[in-house]
């Protein structure tokens, strides 16, 4: 392809480089460790569900037992193994044998490491089954149906109440969206749990459950089969319970997943070693079940300038490929993040937007980017609001953005209502339409205003992550250069978390998701 | 032709400002003209206009003209509708709570505190509660600021604390305590369900109970404040919509100065 931006693209070589080696250091010291939240992945993905009598999630039960024990850092796939070998009982039972207070996992013989592989293998195999099962269920729908060609147009629901979702993203998909996203209710991504079953209250949000996964799963299904279109659902693969929300939407077939390498570090000041270990893990099912994922560089520009920072974008998206792929994650599943962030009244602003999502494009020429549409200059005025969004839409048309979050004039206002949806889905099929070709038809000036500008954003992200990879990805975040945020490397929540790992430990799941498969 | 064919506005129409009998402008004084837009969920059809037709009617609307139905899904029409409101107000009689101090600016509000205050201030910032977003308290705490407004860390006479979002109530104020606060600042961005009324209101209280609340200077801000709702909540100010870092350093510095009889 040739570059329209006259990219260097030794250049974009060099930045990557960078950014691999980021991610090499990086993944040592991830290897080394586990978490809570890895751990009661482990415990789902191994058959444990439901609640004790108190509702605490059964797979927090099991993995504060063997904290209590301090037997985690053998990982709780050996307590578990050498439980199924020594009682004859599933997984589930032995949680609720635990939850009774009936067993103890530490106090029972211990098997051979091999004994124990071998007794735990046909769990191990029926949730890869059950994920590729699910996985086979999306394509061969996409397959009878055929694709959305273009860019997605991805909706917000957020009432906080599962069912009231579902009319909502009923009714969006109805008018043209092709993926609902249920935002989550505030203040979820600090909870060391995840919730159980379906919920109707929340703030701002819906809890994000396994049983609310399935419940919009299945009306997209259905509303789906009746439009002849196949809808995503997208939810949060983020804060203290990564993995295991990653695990619930891979049993129940979410498609999209928001899943950042660092977004819980900087904006939830949640632990670095804690999110830096859970990303991998997360992106790793991600990755087996065929999931999108989508990154979170928009969120630098809301606090961070948008034109003095968008170097940090760039540079945040190379590192966020670099984790991805050390999860065994396809270019063709990362959602890279940027946003329509650009103050209105800098004079030039449009085209730098332009610059810098074209650049995007040719610089992760198969990822799916997702584009985030204008939130920190939307004012009230409704009516400017929807030129702004108007802007925003030309952008993606013209760069062909994937994942296109449709920018709500009311926002700044007010949860969207059922109208903002639909006014904003025809300012955007408009555009699409209208202007579908239009980005093939024009080249840009040599030499001129965009040229230099994503020559100049290119220059600057080289720049930070060659100082990135001296400085080490902790030391990066610990001087704030990513969102004018600092966060220590031992302050933040969830580092109490954070286990070593024992030598012999095991997780049978990490390195098969990562490879595609068990017989892979 | 008579000049009468092209007159379409209502010739009884009295054009004179009436303060007392205030009414929306549209294109003629006292026109009255209003817009207005919702969705009914009902299918698109006769019935549902004229449903449309009687409410807006019943919102005092005496002629409303359904300018636009559109079936946003199988029972759900959306309706902008124009028309004239049959009801006034009387502006003279109207009084609201405003912040009254002008807003000066970084240099100048800097000066004021070497002048009246004599030594620098701390400012302890956050979002509270439960509320994730950053971006209230950003736009008035850091360093850029908003829209060209430099915000209070950049002050040279402030010594500003943010301390993000998701700061609980009872944290946010031993936090102030620790570092000695003149003014404490709360943002909050979540609206839905008034929570962030139950959580503006329990910080006052707990404030209260801890004997605090006088010590120190206690503002509010959000898209959804207002400083009326502020003052009835019990803080001493609050910032809404179009409001800066100017605005909220003005304020605070004058009325530090006032309480030390220093203004």
């Amino acid at each position: 392809m040739e570059s329209k931006l006259h990219l260097d693209f030794s250049l974009v070589e060099q930045a990557r480089a960078h950014a691999s080696k980021v991610a090499d250091d990086t993944q040592r010291f991830i290897d080394r460790h586990t978490t809570v939240s890895v751990e009661r992945t482990v415990c789902r993905l191994m058959g444990i569900d439901g609640v004790n009598q108190v509702e605490v999630p059964m797979p927090n039960v099991v993995v504060g037992h063997l904290t209590d024990k301090g037997a985690l850092p053998q990982g709780v796939a050996f307590w578990l193994g050498n439980a199924m070998l020594e009682t004859g009982k599933t997984p589930q039972e032995i949680a609720e044998a635990v939850s009774a207070g009936e067993l103890d996992l530490t106090a029972l013989p211990a098997h051979t490491d091999r004994e124990i592989e071998e007794a735990a293998a046909p769990v191990v195999r029926a949730a890869m089954d059950r994920i590729t099962a699910r996985r086979q269920c999306r394509e061969d729908f996409i397959r009878e149906h055929g694709d959305k060609q273009g860019p997605w147009l991805y909706l917000i629901v957020a009432t906080g109440n599962i069912y009231e979702d579902i009319t909502q993203a009923t009714a969006a998909a109805r008018q043209g969206a092709d993926v609902i996203a249920v935002i989550r209710t505030t203040g979820q991504s600090l909870l060391d749990y995840v919730p159980y079953g379906a919920t109707t209250e929340g703030f701002g949000g819906t809890y994000a459950t396994q049983e609310n996964f399935r419940l919009m799963r299945a009306a997209m299904d259905k509303v789906g089969e009746e439009l002849g279109r196949y809808i995503r659902v997208c939810n949060y693969c983020s804060g203290l319970c990564m993995p295991e929300i990653a695990a619930m939407g891979a049993f129940e077939g979410l498609d999209v997943m928001l899943n950042d390498a660092l977004y819980g570090i900087l904006f939830r000041d949640i632990n670095m070693q804690r999110t830096l270990i859970d990303q991998n893990f997360s992106r790793a099912i991600n990755a087996f079940a065929g999931v999108v994922i989508n990154t979170g560089e928009d969120n630098y520009l809301t606090t961070a300038d948008a034109v003095e920072e968008a170097h940090t974008v760039l540079a945040s998206q190379l590192l966020n490929e670099q984790f991805a792929l050390r999860a065994g994650l396809p270019k063709s599943q990362m959602g890279l993040g940027h946003a329509f962030e650009i103050d209105p009244s800098v004079e030039n602003g449009f085209l730098y937007e332009l610059a810098q999502a074209e650049m995007a494009r040719e610089v992760f020429p198969e990822a799916p980017l997702k584009y985030m549409p204008p939130t920190k200059f939307m004012t009230g005025n409704i009516f400017r609001g929807q030129v702004q969004d108007a802007l925003f839409n030309i952008v993606t048309i013209l760069t062909n953005q994937k994942i296109h979050l449709l920018g709500m004039m009311t926002e700044a206002i007010h949860t969207p209502f059922l109208s903002d949806r639909f006014l904003s889905i025809q300012n955007a099929q408009y555009i699409f339409t209208t202007m579908k070709d239009l980005g093939s038809e024009i080249t840009f000036k040599q030499g001129g205003i965009m040229e230099q500008r994503a020559s100049d954003v290119l220059r600057k992200a080289t720049e930070l992550l060659a100082q990135i990879e001296r400085l080490g990805i902790f030391e990066t975040l610990e001087r704030g250069i990513f969102a004018d945020i600092s966060r220590p490397r031992d302050g933040g929540k969830g580092l109490e978390g954070v286990y070593q790992k024992a030598p012999g430990y095991r997780n049978p799941f990490l390195e098969p998701m990562k490879r595609g498969g068990l017989d892979v | 032709m008579s000049s009468g064919l092209y007159q379409i506005r209502d010739q009884e129409l009295d054009t004179t400002l009436d303060l007392t009998h205030l009414r929306p402008y549209g294109d003629t004084m006292n026109d009255a003209k209003v817009q207005l837009s919702f969705t009914l969920p009902v299918k698109n059809n006769d019935k549902g206009a004229a449903a449309a037709v009687q409410l807006a009617q019943k919102m005092g609307i005496a002629d409303p003209n359904v300018a636009l139905r559109q079936t946003l899904d199988e029972t759900f029409t959306f309706y902008v509708v124009y028309g004239a409101t049959t009801h006034s107000v009387n502006y003279n009689e109207i009084e609201v709570l405003t912040v009254e101090d002008k807003a000066m600016g970084m240099e100048e509000t800097d000066q004021y505190i070497r002048d009246h205050i004599g030594r620098k201030i701390t400012v302890v910032g956050a979002s509270t509660g439960t509320d994730a977003h950053t971006v209230g308290i950003d736009a008035i705490m850091n360093r850029k600021g908003f829209a060209g407004h430099y915000g209070l860390e950049r002050y040279e006479m402030i010594n500003a604390f943010n301390l993000g979002s998701q700061v609980p109530n009872e944290e946010f104020l031993r936090i102030a305590v620790e570092h000695n606060a003149d003014v404490l600042l709360v943002s909050q961005t979540v609206t839905q369900k008034d929570i962030h009324i139950k959580n503006m209101t329990e910080l006052v209280e707990l404030a209260e109970a801890e004997d605090l609340r006088e010590k120190m200077i206690v503002c509010c801000g959000g898209a959804r404040v207002t400083h009326a709702l502020a003052k009835e909540l019990g803080f001493d100010a609050g910032f809404g919509a179009g409001t800066y870092a100017d605005d909220v350093a003005t304020f605070c510095v004058k009325e530090l100065a006032r309480r030390m009889g220093t203004a």
